[in-house]
């Protein structure tokens, strides 16, 4: 049972990628394709490791899978600002 | 897990490695080049993960394609961007010196490969190959340490380790010949500021854990040194002026921690009668611990001395009066 709800939660987060890496190739502008990256890491990953947590069934790899996400979360966010900051005032520029 | 998918995800690993070396060394531009470099050292990671050798993963990770990347990246940085298509046929691309320079790169690095497959190839028919692990894990109650790669690493080969650290060295100098570093980055804005203030403390606490946990598990003063660095590029990137590099004499001593306390632990037991870097095996742990921490200190004062690409700018109070003079004119 624990292992389906694992694997369904694990193919979920692979869809996410799925859908940012094809966003990443497909949309039209920076902002947009951004936005699917941002997508990708933060549910993508998120599912993904829910799914692995399960799968582990070990307290303590869940609260170190957390702390990866976290990171992962702020790190993501965070150069998703920066890139689309950028981005913005070399518009303004020109 | 079952074989037949296992062949299949070592089969795209490989395929994603050759793929991005490829992509990464055909492109012209610079920059993408070191993005698809970045990628190359992450997939790498993951495939030192598959052998089994965690402690190669995450030096990988951490050095390979995080420390490197930026490394690269500062130094892209600096360089013009390509020539726009329609002036392609300038000499700049196409001049003779350029061509003779590639081949001669490539022939190089191709005669390096095939001699480092010929070594590897001569390794395996050789020698049984199962014998070395045997033998470190029969003496690894005596190396003070239960990781065997760290008892390797500070103990059985402490000598290429030293060495190594003396090639980090001679690297940091050769960076303090180039002259001053280049001027910091603008402050950060608000969302990375917040991000920095607490990255930091974290990677300084990831250190310490890789330091400590090194010597019963994956970890060790190389990691650890890389995390310390990575805070270091992380403070500079946010444009602070005090990136956790002391300045003067405790910099030079910084430096050269890991190469001299080494060499003082092994010319103390030459003294005491022992041969160099026999460790005694009631010292063995604690001496490997003090020479890991030192290694970290240095390890981590050359990547970010070399991420800053000089020696640092002082930002002491005579510092403070020489830039004031530079900048009020017949001081």
């Amino acid at each position: 049972m624990i292992n389906i709800l694992s694997a369904i939660l694990i193919l979920a987060g692979v869809f996410f990628y799925l859908a940012g890496s094809i966003g990443l190739l497909r949309l039209p502008d920076l902002y947009s394709r951004l936005h699917a990256l941002t997508k990708a890491d933060n549910l993508g990953l998120g599912l993904l490791i829910a799914g692995l947590a399960l799968h582990s069934q070990d307290l303590l790899i869940m609260l170190k899978l957390l702390l990866i996400w976290l990171a992962v979360l702020a790190a993501s966010a965070t150069s998703a600002h920066l890139i689309a900051r950028q981005a913005r005032r070399q518009e303004k520029v020109s | 897990m079952n074989p037949v998918s296992l062949l299949v995800f070592d089969a795209l690993l490989l395929l994603s490695i050759v793929g991005l070396a490829w992509a990464s060394l055909a492109t012209t531009d610079i920059r993408r080049g070191v993005i698809l470099f970045m990628a190359f050292g992450l997939v790498l990671a993951v495939a030192w993960g598959r052998l089994l050798a965690p402690d190669v993963a995450l030096a990988e990770a951490a050095i390979g394609a995080g420390l490197s990347g930026a490394l690269l990246l500062a130094a892209a940085h600096t360089q013009p961007r390509p020539l726009p298509p329609e002036s392609t046929n300038t000499p700049r691309n196409h001049g003779a010196v350029g061509v003779v320079l590639r081949w001669a790169v490539t022939l190089l690095c191709t005669a390096l490969a095939g001699t480092l497959a010929w070594a590897l190839l001569h390794v395996f028919s050789s020698t049984p190959h199962d014998m070395l692990p045997g033998a470190i894990s029969a003496n690894l109650a005596a190396s003070g340490v239960s990781n065997p790669v760290t008892a390797v690493l500070l103990n059985f080969r402490a000598y290429d380790t030293l060495l190594e650290l003396a090639v980090l060295l001679t690297a940091v100098l050769g960076i303090f010949t180039l002259g001053q570093a280049n001027p910091g980055y603008q402050p950060a804005g608000p969302v990375f500021d917040g991000l920095v203030r607490w990255l930091v403390p974290v990677l300084i606490l990831t250190a310490g854990y890789l330091l400590w946990v090194g010597a019963h598990a994956p970890g060790g003063a190389f990691q650890a040194g890389a995390m310390l660095a990575a805070a270091g590029v992380v403070l500079r990137l946010a444009g602070r002026t005090r990136i956790g590099l002391p300045e003067g004499f405790m910099l030079r001593l910084v430096m050269a921690a890991g190469v001299g306390l080494f060499l003082l632990v092994g010319l103390t037991l030459l003294i005491l009668g022992r041969p160099f870097l026999g460790y005694p095996q009631a010292w063995a742990g604690t001496l490997i611990l003090m020479i890991e921490t030192a290694a970290m200190l240095s390890i981590a004062a050359t990547l970010v001395l070399a991420f800053l690409g000089g020696r640092p700018e002082a930002t002491g109070v005579k510092a403070a009066a020489n830039r004031q003079c530079e900048e009020i004119p017949r001081c």
